[in-house]
């Protein structure tokens, strides 16, 4: 196990324990109902993490990095900022993929803007992550919501970063 | 759940044709063993989310974050989101308590949003060492209004589409 993952393990069962003790104080009652809607939660929740684990990575499998490389070319303007954003939605993986394609597409000179918008594009919808832990935890129309009411951020991230430039 | 079931079906039967029954299989055990890593994590944020729900006062949450706590609402939120510790097995259990004890889609939009944008934890561990300092913190100063504009967006959104609030 890594340091980052043991820091990780540490602050989340520390904060559990913190949590939980305060609801002890509340009362026995009020720890043991808590704990048991916890845990009725993570029972509901398993089988859904599990298609989403399992599912993303044939998803992933799929769609290799390379393609989404190629959609980040050094194609500029607002349709290169449209495909970045498209990419970042399609991006399978974990932060290190989503960030590595960001730097392999500013090294082979994809615009700043575009990379900007592919970032936060990715961190806004990244399918994976929707799949795999939005959707299981969050009542599906507050996602689809949240979804929506995101898409116009990536352009605008776009457009600030192309009017002010690079510091 | 089920449209997700299915196109996991599709891929998977891709990879079946182009990597036969290895490849299914390859990817098949390397994420039951990161089920197996993230699951105790899963059952952590279960709790925290529970004991939130427990202990946060309701009238208090519904005050200070449900539909009508305007713009200080929207803060509190994406401050909340930037501070939250640990991934998505905190974030997302964490966001689906405030819900239920009372803060709006609006305010809960803007802790989403501000735990992916601009959220310590992902920019420090990854996003600076591969992206770079400039670019991350770069990125970071333009992503700062977002949250805020999103749960705006959300709460303009919300009321037209559900004029007499949330169905259940």
């Amino acid at each position: 196990m890594t340091a980052s993952a043991l820091i990780i393990d540490i602050t989340l069962w520390g904060s559990v324990a913190i949590l939980g003790f305060m609801a002890w104080q509340r009362g026995r009652v009020v720890l043991v109902s808590s704990v048991r809607e916890g845990s009725m939660d993570f029972l509901n929740i398993v089988p859904r993490i599990a298609l989403g684990v399992v599912g993303s990575g044939y998803i992933a499998a799929v769609i290799p990095p390379e393609v989404i490389t190629g959609w980040l070319g050094p194609d500029s303007g607002w349709l290169g900022v449209l495909t970045a954003v498209i990419a970042g939605a399609a991006t399978p993986g974990g932060p290190v993929v989503g960030f590595s394609i960001g730097a392999v597409a500013l090294k082979v000179g994809g615009g700043t803007p575009q990379v900007i918008a592919y970032v936060v594009a990715w961190a806004l919808f990244a399918f994976q992550r929707m799949i795999l832990w939005e959707i299981p935890f969050m009542p599906a129309r507050f996602v689809w919501f949240r979804a929506a009411v995101s898409v116009p951020f990536p352009f605008l991230a776009a457009a600030i970063a192309m009017v002010i430039g690079k510091p | 759940m089920i449209v997700i079931g299915a196109l996991v079906a599709i891929c998977a039967a891709l990879v079946w044709r182009r990597d036969g029954i290895d490849g299914v299989l390859n990817i098949l055990t390397h994420d039951l063993w990161l089920f197996g890593e993230i699951i105790p994590r899963v059952l952590a944020g279960c709790l925290l989310g529970a004991f939130i729900a427990e202990i946060l006062p309701h009238e208090k949450v519904s005050r200070s974050l449900g539909p009508k706590s305007g713009l200080k609402g929207l803060l509190i939120g994406t401050a909340f989101g930037a501070i939250l510790p640990g991934g998505p097995f905190t974030a997302y259990p964490v966001a689906a308590a405030l819900l239920t004890v009372g803060a709006d889609f609006g305010a809960t939009i803007a802790m989403v949003v501000s735990w992916t944008l601009i959220g310590y934890g992902r920019a420090v561990a990854w996003e600076l060492p591969i992206l770079g300092t400039d670019f991350t913190l770069w990125r970071i100063a333009i992503s700062l209004p977002i949250p805020v504009l999103a749960g705006w967006l959300g709460r303009i959104v919300f009321v037209r589409i559900y004029p007499k609030g949330e169905p259940s």
